[in-house]
């Protein structure tokens, strides 16, 4: 914990945590006595990107789904922007202003680009709210604009399950951008990309990654070193190592763990 | 190229979600001009009758379209909100079939002639209100709806779907049924509530009441089927579609999903509830025999059959297997259960979409190519004029 508050950049950080825009405290969670993630701490700003790495099992998705609600933390806090979000449920939680992509591509199959932009458009969202929603300008223009951002303003009427798989997983970064979250939670955003389309990624979340928080995993060291302001290393449950992709490389720990016993 | 970029964003500001597709509304045309136009004057009043009974469950089917077909939430128990529609317009109709004059050699006059027979000697509180025919009108839909409410919200909140769902939605609808027969006092047992006259003062056993009701019926029938469309029509539509693929990605959209599967199965009650309410009015009783397990079932593979994703389809479907019920039960009526269960399993595995699917993929297709085959459009339009029309009908 203290390893971290040390490494942070922002001055003063130590004496304000409520400068943070996430703090995840002591999170535990046990699985039937198995705990996947074991005493986790650590703080993101507002406008970082953060990158999660780890080796396999090593609980990186479990913290994403502890963050947004979908699995319940056993012990432990998550404040987002000083609000507690253990007790908050999904929906709540997207509300907050927290988006998660996940792994899989995750869209409407059997609905059109547009629609699929349209249901995560933050209005209308109770039950009489989505039966009364209007299809105005407003909406049409925030999708078409988005759209045009990932590369999918030719596909507007096609139905979802047609597109590729860099396509699909372009479509649900989009959907979140419509949400508009200060803090976006993206698992693997490049895995199954072609080059071409990995290029394409990079470039359109560096574009959107302005004026909010990311928190990725990501196994691609490259694409890390690309965009990570810092980088936080998972193993087995508990947080190994943190700091800069150069302090993370040359971190006898991390060393041994990715590169042998 | 700019150009295919600004006509596409043109095309959909113009059109992109009408409330009716013109296929649709001819769809429309054609079945209300069947029910409320041919039907009349092609059928006796008997025959017309059974269709007005049949097209009661076409509500139920409806209802269905949008839980099941629209929200991927099947439910075995739809008889359970058709009968206490009907019991609630029935409770009415034998409070005013049972006045004083027409029960005096009772024991107790005044009361319904079941419960007489039962040593219950006051009218029980839950009946009282349904001497007012504007609070039965209300009640009519309020009680199955509400308890539609009450055990979807307990259930999809704890985030129970699926078949646990469907079977406890067919549990319930064995535990009324053995309520209604075992509390014979106050429900009429096993028999139901029968011998029932007069609506206000309107006697509904005549020929030309008959008549009346079946064109309610038609009527309200149109009316829910409009209702269905806007529902699917609106953003709520989609995002049950949405919530049938992938729950977990709706809730991650910021959107409680348990709200909004209360309201799809609190909508189907509530049309299931109106079908049970004209079908104790049209053939003048209501008993245990439409709450149970197999009309529910029954109910299902009217949708089935029409199409699950369908509301003109899901009355075609009622329609049909209720004629075939008619006439194969008449002339084999130990085979009819076989063939039903036969004909829902033809269905599911080879037409998936029930009628409507293979109206869609097969005859649609077809009409279309008619239609414009006969009006030889000009060909430097054409192709532009494709793109748009041909995207979006799958």
């Amino acid at each position: 914990m203290n390893a971290a508050l040390l490494s942070s950049p922002v001055v003063g950080a130590e004496a304000m945590p409520a400068d943070y825009l996430l703090a995840v405290e002591a999170l535990t969670v046990s699985f039937d006595g198995f705990k996947a993630v074991n005493d986790v701490s650590f703080y993101v700003d507002p406008d970082e990107i953060r990158v999660i790495i780890g080796p396999n099992g090593a609980g990186k998705t479990t913290v994403l789904d502890l963050i947004c609600g979908r699995t319940k933390a056993s012990t432990g806090s998550i404040k987002y922007k000083g609000q507690e979000l253990t007790k908050l449920s999904e929906s709540a939680i997207v509300q907050a202003g927290v988006g998660r992509k996940f792994q899989t591509p995750s869209i409407y199959d059997d609905l059109t680009v547009f629609e699929n932009l349209e249901i995560s458009f933050p209005r209308g969202r109770s039950v009489f709210g989505a039966l009364t929603f209007k299809r105005d300008a407003e909406v049409r223009d925030r999708i078409h604009e988005i759209a045009q951002t990932i590369f999918l303003k030719d596909q507007l009427k096609e139905r979802a399950e047609f597109l590729s798989h860099g396509q699909k997983q372009w479509l649900e970064i989009g959907m979140l951008l419509i949400q508009d979250p200060e803090l976006l939670m993206l698992d693997e955003p490049v895995a199954g990309m072609s080059v071409g389309e990995r290029i394409k990624t990079a470039e359109l979340l560096n574009q959107i990654i302005k004026g909010r928080s990311v928190l990725v995993i990501e196994h691609d060291m490259k694409f890390v070193e690309d965009i990570a302001h810092r980088v936080t290393v998972l193993h087995q449950g508990k947080v190994l190592s943190e700091g800069s992709m150069e302090r993370v490389k040359t971190d006898p720990k991390v060393i041994e763990v990715y590169l042998g016993h | 190229m700019t150009n295919p970029v600004q006509t596409l964003t043109k095309s959909v500001t113009v059109n992109d979600n009408p409330f009716m597709k013109p296929v649709e509304w001819l769809s429309l045309a054609l079945l209300a001009g069947v029910i409320l136009v041919v039907l009349p004057l092609a059928l006796d009043g008997f025959r017309l009758n059974l269709v007005g009974k049949y097209l009661t469950y076409a509500f139920v089917a409806l209802g269905l379209v949008i839980c099941w077909g629209y929200a991927g939430i099947l439910s075995l128990g739809q008889g359970v909100f058709f009968g206490l529609g009907g019991y609630c317009m029935a409770m009415y109709l034998k409070l005013e079939a049972s006045s004083v004059e027409n029960t005096k050699i009772q024991s107790t006059p005044g009361i319904p002639d079941f419960m007489d027979w039962n040593q219950i000697t006051a009218l029980p509180w839950f009946w009282q209100p349904f001497k007012s025919l504007p609070l039965t009108l209300i009640l009519v839909v309020a009680v199955p709806v509400l308890f539609a409410l009450i055990i979807s919200y307990a259930m999809f909140k704890r985030r129970v779907g699926g078949t646990y769902f469907a079977i406890i939605t067919q549990a319930i609808a064995a535990i009324l049924t053995i309520l209604i027969v075992g509390q014979q006092g106050y429900t009429g047992g096993i028999n139901g509530i029968t011998d029932l006259r007069t609506l206000h003062g309107w006697d509904i056993r005549t020929d030309h009441a008959k008549v009346i009701l079946y064109f309610v019926n038609g009527g309200l029938l149109i009316a829910c089927i409009l209702a269905a469309q806007y529902v699917k029509k609106s953003k709520l539509g989609r995002i049950l579609v949405a919530m049938r693929d992938k729950e977990d990605r709706v809730r991650f959209s910021g959107y409680s999903v348990a709200g909004f599967k209360v309201f799809a199965f609190c909508l189907a009650a509530g049309f299931a509830a109106i079908g049970g309410a004209m079908f104790t009015l049209q053939v003048g009783f209501m008993s245990p025999s439409f709450v149970g397990i197999v009309p529910s079932i029954e109910m299902v593979i009217y949708a089935a059959v029409g199409g699950r994703l369908s509301l003109f389809g899901a009355v075609w479907g009622t329609l049909l297997v209720n004629w075939a019920k008619t006439s194969f039960s008449e002339s084999f009526p130990d085979l009819w259960l076989f063939g039903l269960g036969a004909l829902f399993i033809a269905v599911v595995l080879a037409f998936p979409n029930g009628l409507a699917g293979i109206w869609r993929e097969q005859i649609e297709p077809r009409l279309t190519r008619r239609v414009k085959g006969l009006r030889a459009p000009p060909p430097a339009i054409a192709p532009s004029q494709k793109a748009p029309v041909g995207a979006p009908a799958e």
